[in-house]
């Protein structure tokens, strides 16, 4: 019951806020030349990007300028990291970090991944908190929805799909600033911590010398959440808890990692001018999300296994798990940040259930309900190309999403997207479990030490950050390939999308009538439903079956 | 190289609004309305030592001291963690199994509750389940040489509700129901 | 060419479709079909393994060697359904070449002819043919008129004339001249002919992938990769277990994975619906065209002879006032009887017996100049024709004029034409022709419209008949006094709001919209710059199949959609067969995954197999015939195949997997 109540609360409760600001960041995004205010600030972000923010870009120009932008991320958060021991705001005097550590934590910052083989109180000076990596949540979410927004303006059939540098700011200074300026002050009412004093020596009761570090916390979980970064300011994130003083901090968590994500579905809608098609777009991701949900939840009812047998009063599995934030968080907490590319955890994964553990494993395999800011859209966007390809060529005509003709270069694209995906988390993952590389990194042995290197492709190649963290990931190796998995799958997914939508914009548009496939009814969402679960899960059976699968089969 | 020269200066700006400013406001905020959750929610005691803070555990091994659970990474809050355990790894059970006799032994009949046999994510939870906390109200009890219904009474008053209406069970924060023990009952030589 | 009348499988075709099957097994042949050629690779393989089973003697050779069949029988069948669906088309291009093979001609050198073979004759040479001859060669009458059997190309045996100018001045090679003699022109390069032409199509020799099936083989070759990846990083993950996965077990599931039903099937669809549209005495130029076909927003369909009969009725006599109406039909009759217009017909008809010609009576026909007809009995001079033209024959009472001229104008807004009758110098009335709208064709519109298609009605008349047959017929929209010009001004527009339009046409200045239109239906009657402009030549000259033109095409999409559905979700169905039979030596709990509780790991493995390559040969005559189709809005469509095609896909293997495991262990094959 209690359950039930608070899933529908935070699920509901966001659905019902998402849609106003979808509204706004449609607004934000794309305000056109109608609105004077709209107008006013872009001419205003035309004078900050100086002579490179041309009005209109075509979609080569608008992506190669996308990625300066994040070469221009990685070099500068790259370079804070690596000098970190010789700058200011550092207190506790963090010292160098390895040069494959700064690679991997520049690349999963920049991707808007938040893979951490670092624990942040142990390795980072606060200034390398602040400048690189939060500097990295805002700018990375921004280039996700900016993406989206040029997206959607190609869908729409817009001349040009705009100007990165402006969009780019748009969603820095619009969207996400505004709503962490909202969320941070009550995170701060809510008794989290927010300061720059160095860490603090206690003696505790007992007479033990207890090191407690704390930090500019507030700031930077407030967009690590909205932003779908997901990186903790402490190693073990939002189960910490000065990253996550109380039940009511976590509901507020949960509510902005999925508040955005949410809102992108409305912001395609509005700029696309489909608000019936998005309606359905976003039935499909909260179908999965609440089946997703429904699973982790009655999975993780169960009790820890190791325990069996014990004196032990009955009991959810409680390892990993915080008490104060309630029984649901484990669960519901474990969905939300795997169904976005989150990746912030408020229990440990590596010791939910087996069977629970498989659910953010399929969420960042499927990867689309609702999904990263922007990025989860334009995910979704290319199993939509599948589906209404093969739909379309059901109800007997060349395959048409909106007017626009799904063709064989438009289909090599969608494919190949949906193959890197594929290819990223399961060569990773059979790579390194046939190699000592994998193998001697495993915390546990058998199929749960598998399950560990599989969750951390799925994380890295999804750009989720999460991971089962009793794996020993901080080595060169993982270093160096996930970090490699996470710039493939970061950029190539939003690469060939846009070079679909540059195809579309190329082609005569076709009128829509009776007899064209209707994306706005419950019959394509059942479409697109199936589109997704045999597209973005079936490959993954096989994985699933010798990780989790197998793991919970095995239990005693 | 315009695209380069944009996006410095795009950088430029993100970093000095949503970085510096961003930062100067919600610490300003903080610092100003709450300075006691803002640094750390510390506790001072009347000497002027910090003792700890409340939202962070420490360890507990005097049987006058309600213990917290356990924690993989000994309760040290400059670099936290969880077990990261399968749930089926019999490192918990041995951990278990100790946790248990340390407890004084449990049966099926008085089972110990499951909170106070397994770790929590980041091994720093400042709360036992009120069942937890009445679990050791006896060993409390006699260690300090007090009425068990004592010690269960002041464990009630301290039991909430973490969650309002949102959550079933009861919780105690450890190092606040300890320092209250500490205040109202004159801890024995014994520990001194 | 014959109308089919043979089964689907008679037995001389399966006995060369069974030949054809092994004679495809070229791999330069089975490479354009990616997923069949990687099948084949597999086959291969396995085989290899096989013959390394037996000298070893490692292995279980029983189990390898049923291996082994199956997957080669999996690229067999995918051979025989495309040899099947083609090996129609080829017993009618024997026919053709044979007409072609024996073909030679008159060519006219000053003023003798010499006898030379039709392959010898160029674009530009002039040929005699007279009676009883073949045509050698696709030209243009340039002299004399004949009578041509044109049944080797259309089935029907109704000779036609053929001419010099105008629109019936085309002929096609191997057509027979049973009258008299005609001058004809070569225009076609030997080879590039009509019957070339058309042999090609039957035979699918020409037949290039079409845009639609191309991006469909990406979509099956990228499924084929990424199953590649997912079956190609087992035996890591089996490793990392300590364990392993012999080869033939993985790519047996490889293969039960990637999508070879509808890859088997893809080429046997696309070679059927060409064959469906031919059979219905259509040819397309290109496969490209039937699927325009099935894309069509807007057809342009001419009014006479599509929506309303070719011939106008009487249906009405509507005299003056002060004329009795027995005058009017009285003199209307008597105007009519030597006319054999089927309008003068129909007024004589409409008008009933009455007094039979006076052998003094001397008729008037009707010419372009006076456009009246009529009827002199000594110096009573009886005139019909159109208003304006019988009202300058005379200085009619004024008073007689205007009432005459509402009168015609009522007929003009009813969707009628008037004929004005005059005898002398006197006004009698008018008569009321009908265009009849044909039977049933509302209905057909309405069903267009469900379709999402819009017709208009294209005709010469004015815009108040038109919008009365308009209205009459159900027409969503219509272009009245339409000029050539104006139908392409038409289609241009129409293409620019992003509609696909199909139009039929046949004289020669219809070339240009028919050139313009997506789909350009030329009768087979028209001229030669009407057929080569359109893109599909009706070879029944009946302009409304345009209907079922687009009916075929969807059809053929269709079929392409719902075979690659119901492929796709077979796998979950052959997961659950094969994963288990393979993890289970990992894992012996994962065992549970076995739902299907088939007999054995071997028995899961063959039967999911087995499955996969009979379910092609069952499929067949899915893929020749395509699915069912009615016409029906989009949304109806995929509500219907998803239900038949997706869910029938998931369970179907199920079910199929399970049968065929109890057949293979109750047999002892594994």
């Amino acid at each position: 019951m209690e359950h039930i109540v608070v899933v529908t609360l935070i699920i509901g409760g966001t659905a019902l806020l998402s849609l106003p600001l979808g509204t706004y960041m449609a607004w934000a995004m794309d305000p056109g030349s109608t609105s004077p205010r709209g107008t006013r600030f872009t001419a205003l972000f035309e004078r900050v990007a100086g002579p490179g923010a041309a009005t209109g870009q075509s979609w080569q120009r608008y992506l190669a300028t996308l990625l300066m932008f994040n070469v221009v991320m990685f070099s500068v958060s790259f370079a804070i990291l690596a000098l970190q021991q010789h700058l200011p705001l550092n207190p506790d005097g963090k010292g160098a970090l390895d040069p494959t550590l700064i690679f991997n934590t520049a690349a999963s910052f920049t991707t808007n991944t938040n893979l951490q083989h670092y624990s942040g109180e142990v390795s980072m000076s606060y200034l390398s908190q602040l400048a690189a990596l939060m500097w990295l949540q805002f700018v990375s979410a921004a280039t996700g929805i900016a993406a989206l927004a040029a997206l959607a303006r190609g869908i729409a059939g817009r001349e040009t799909i705009g100007s990165f540098v402006v969009d780019v700011q748009r969603a820095s200074f619009l969207v996400l600033l505004p709503l962490c300026l909202l969320v941070a002050p009550v995170m701060v009412l809510l008794g989290m911590p927010m300061t720059l004093q160095g860490a603090v020596q206690a003696t505790t009761l007992e007479g033990a010398a207890q090191t407690i570090s704390r930090g500019p916390v507030t700031a930077f979980l407030t967009i690590k959440q909205l932003g779908t970064n997901g990186g903790g300011f402490f190693g073990p994130n939002s189960t910490h808890p000065l990253e996550n003083p109380s039940f009511w901090t976590n509901a507020l968590a949960m509510i902005a990692i999925i508040l955005v994500p949410m809102a992108c579905v409305w912001m395609f809608g509005r700029i696309i001018g489909r608000m019936r098609h998005a309606t359905v777009v976003f039935a499909v991701m909260t179908l999965f999300l609440l089946v997703k949900i429904g699973a982790a939840v009655t999975f993780e009812a169960a009790p820890t296994a190791a325990l069996t047998g014990l004196p032990v009063a009955e009991s959810s599995n409680l390892e990993g798990k915080e008490l104060r934030l309630g029984a649901t968080t484990g669960p519901l907490w474990a969905v939300l940040t795997t169904s976005t590319s989150n990746g912030s955890v408020g229990a440990m994964h590596d010791s939910l259930n087996p069977l629970t553990g498989l659910v953010p494993m399929a969420g960042m395999w499927l990867n689309a309900t609702f999904g990263g800011v922007g990025v989860g859209m334009i995910n979704m966007f290319l199993y939509i190309i599948v589906a209404v390809f093969v739909a379309g060529m059901m109800v007997g005509r060349t395959p048409e999403y909106l007017g626009h003709r799904i063709e064989a270069k438009e289909m090599r694209l969608a494919v190949l997207a949906l193959f890197v995906h594929a290819f990223l988390i399961l060569g990773g993952t059979a790579l390194f479990a046939a190699t000592p590389w994998g193998q001697s990194a495993v915390q546990d042995a058998g199929a749960h030490g598998f399950s560990e290197i599989l969750y951390e492709f799925s994380s890295a190649s999804a750009n989720n950050g999460s991971g089962f963290e009793g794996l020993g990931d901080g080595s060169w190796a993982f270093n160096i390939a996930t970090g490699i998995v996470m710039l493939v799958g970061r950029f190539l997914p939003i690469i060939l999308p846009i070079a679909i939508v540059g195809s579309l914009m190329a082609k005569r548009r076709a009128a829509e009538s009776s007899g064209t496939l209707g994306v706005e009814d419950a019959t394509f969402g059942s479409m697109l439903a199936i589109t997704v679960v045999i597209f973005g899960a079936l490959t993954f059976l096989p994985a699933a079956a010798l990780g989790p699968i197998a793991e919970h089969v095995s239990l005693p | 190289m315009s695209n380069l020269l944009s996006s410095l200066r795009v950088a430029l700006a993100t970093m000095a609004i949503c970085v510096a400013g961003y930062t100067a406001v919600i610490l300003g905020f903080a610092q100003a309305l709450t300075p006691t959750s803002a640094n750390g929610s510390l506790i001072t005691n009347d000497a002027g030592t910090v003792v700890g803070s409340r939202l962070i555990a420490q360890a507990f091994s005097s049987p006058e001291y309600v213990w917290p659970r356990p924690s993989a990474v000994d309760y040290d809050a400059g670099g936290a963690g969880g077990s990261n355990l399968s749930p089926a790894n019999p490192q918990i059970t041995a951990r278990a199994q100790e946790l248990i006799s340390a407890h004084g032994g449990a049966s099926v009949d008085a089972p110990i509750p499951a909170d106070l046999v397994t770790a929590s994510g980041a091994g720093l939870d400042p709360h036992i389940s009120l069942e937890g906390a009445l679990f050791q109200a006896a060993r409390v009890a006699e260690a300090r040489g007090v009425e068990v219904s004592a010690i269960e009474r002041m464990i009630e008053e301290r039991a909430v509700t973490p969650g309002g209406p949102f959550t079933a069970g009861r919780i105690v924060n450890v190092l606040d129901l300890n320092l209250t023990l500490d205040a109202d009952l004159a801890a024995p030589a014994a520990s001194q | 060419m014959t109308r089919p009348t043979s089964s689907m499988f008679s037995r001389e075709l399966a006995g060369e479709a069974l030949r054809q099957s092994f004679v495809k097994l070229d791999p330069k042949y089975l490479i354009r079909n990616p997923v069949m050629f990687t099948t084949s690779i597999v086959a291969v393989l396995v085989t290899v393994l096989f013959l390394r089973t037996l000298v070893t003697g490692q292995g279980d050779p029983v189990f390898e060697a049923q291996l082994v069949l199956w997957l080669w029988l999996t690229v067999l069948f995918g051979n025989f359904a495309e040899a099947l669906a083609e090996g129609r088309g080829k017993a009618q291009a024997a026919s053709l070449r044979s007409t072609k093979a024996e073909l030679e001609g008159k060519r006219l050198k000053g003023e003798r002819t010499e006898t030379v073979a039709a392959s010898s004759l160029r674009a530009g040479d002039i040929v005699l043919v007279e009676t009883g001859d073949l045509i050698p060669a696709d030209g243009e009458v340039i002299g004399g008129v004949a009578s041509v059997n044109e049944a080797a190309i259309t089935g029907e045996s109704a000779p036609v004339i053929r001419e010099a100018g105008g629109d019936r001045s085309a002929v096609t090679a191997g057509t027979r001249v049973i009258s008299d003699w005609i001058k004809v022109k070569v225009t076609a390069e030997p080879g590039e002919g009509f019957l070339d032409r058309m042999i090609a199509l039957v035979e699918g020799a020409s037949r290039a992938k079409t845009p639609n099936e191309i991006a469909l083989t990406v979509l099956l070759t990228g499924l084929t990769l990424i199953f590649l990846v997912a079956v190609g990083t087992l035996p890591a993950f089996a490793a990392y277990v300590g364990g392993s996965i012999a080869v033939p077990v993985l790519v047996a599931l490889f293969v039960a994975l990637i999508p070879t039903t509808i890859s088997a099937l893809l080429s046997a669809i696309g070679i059927a619906g060409m064959d469906r549209l031919i059979r219905f005495n259509v040819l397309a130029k290109s496969g490209r065209a039937v699927e325009a076909a099935g894309d069509i927003d807007t057809l342009l369909l001419d009014k006479t002879g599509t929506i309303t009969l070719g011939d106008r009725q009487a249906t009405e006599f509507m005299p003056l006032s002060g004329i009795r109406e027995a005058d009017l039909v009285g003199a209307a009759r008597l105007a009519s009887l030597a006319d054999e217009t089927p309008e003068g017909r129909s007024i004589v008809a409409l008008a009933g017996a009455g007094e039979t010609m006076p052998g003094s009576a001397a008729p008037v026909a009707f010419t372009a100049q006076t456009r009246v007809s009529g009827i002199d009995i000594g110096d009573r001079s009886i005139r019909k024709g159109a208003v304006d033209a019988v009202l300058r024959l005379h200085d009619f009472d004024p008073g007689s004029v205007r009432e005459l001229k509402s009168l015609t104008d009522k007929i003009s807004r009813a969707g009628g034409t008037p004929l004005a009758v005059a005898d002398g110098n006197r006004l009698l009335g008018a008569v009321y022709l009908k265009d009849i709208v044909k039977a049933g064709i509302k209905e057909r519109f309405a069903e267009l419209r469900r379709m999402g298609i819009r017709t208009v009605m294209i005709t010469g008349d004015n815009p108040l008949t038109a919008a009365a047959i308009a209205a009459e017929s159900g027409v969503d929209d219509f272009l009245a006094e339409a000029t050539p010009e104006d139908k392409l001004e038409l289609i241009r527009k129409e293409q620019t709001g992003g509609k696909l339009v199909a139009m039929c046409g046949d004289g020669t200045n219809d070339a240009p919209a028919l050139a313009q239109s997506d789909v350009g239906v030329a009768m087979n009657t028209g001229t030669q710059a009407a057929r080569e402009a359109g893109n599909m030549v009706d070879l029944d000259n009946n302009p409304t199949k345009l209907i079922e033109v687009v009916g075929i095409g969807k059809q053929l999409l269709m079929t392409r959609g719902a075979l690659t559905t119901f492929s796709i979700s077979n796998d979950v169905a052959k997961y659950f067969a094969i994963l288990p039979a393979i993890f289970v030596a990992l894992y012996p709990g994962l065992g549970a995954l076995n739902v299907m509780n088939l007999a054995s790991p071997e028995s899961a493995i063959l039967s999911a197999i087995i499955f996969n390559a009979l379910i092609i040969p069952l499929l067949v005559p899915l893929a020749i015939r395509g699915v069912s189709y009615r016409p029906q809005s989009a949304a109806r469509l995929l509500v219907r195949n998803l239900g038949i095609y997706g869910v029938g896909g998931l369970v179907v293997p199920f079910v199929g997997i399970k049968l065929i495991d109890m057949a293979v262990s109750g047999l002892g094959l594994a």
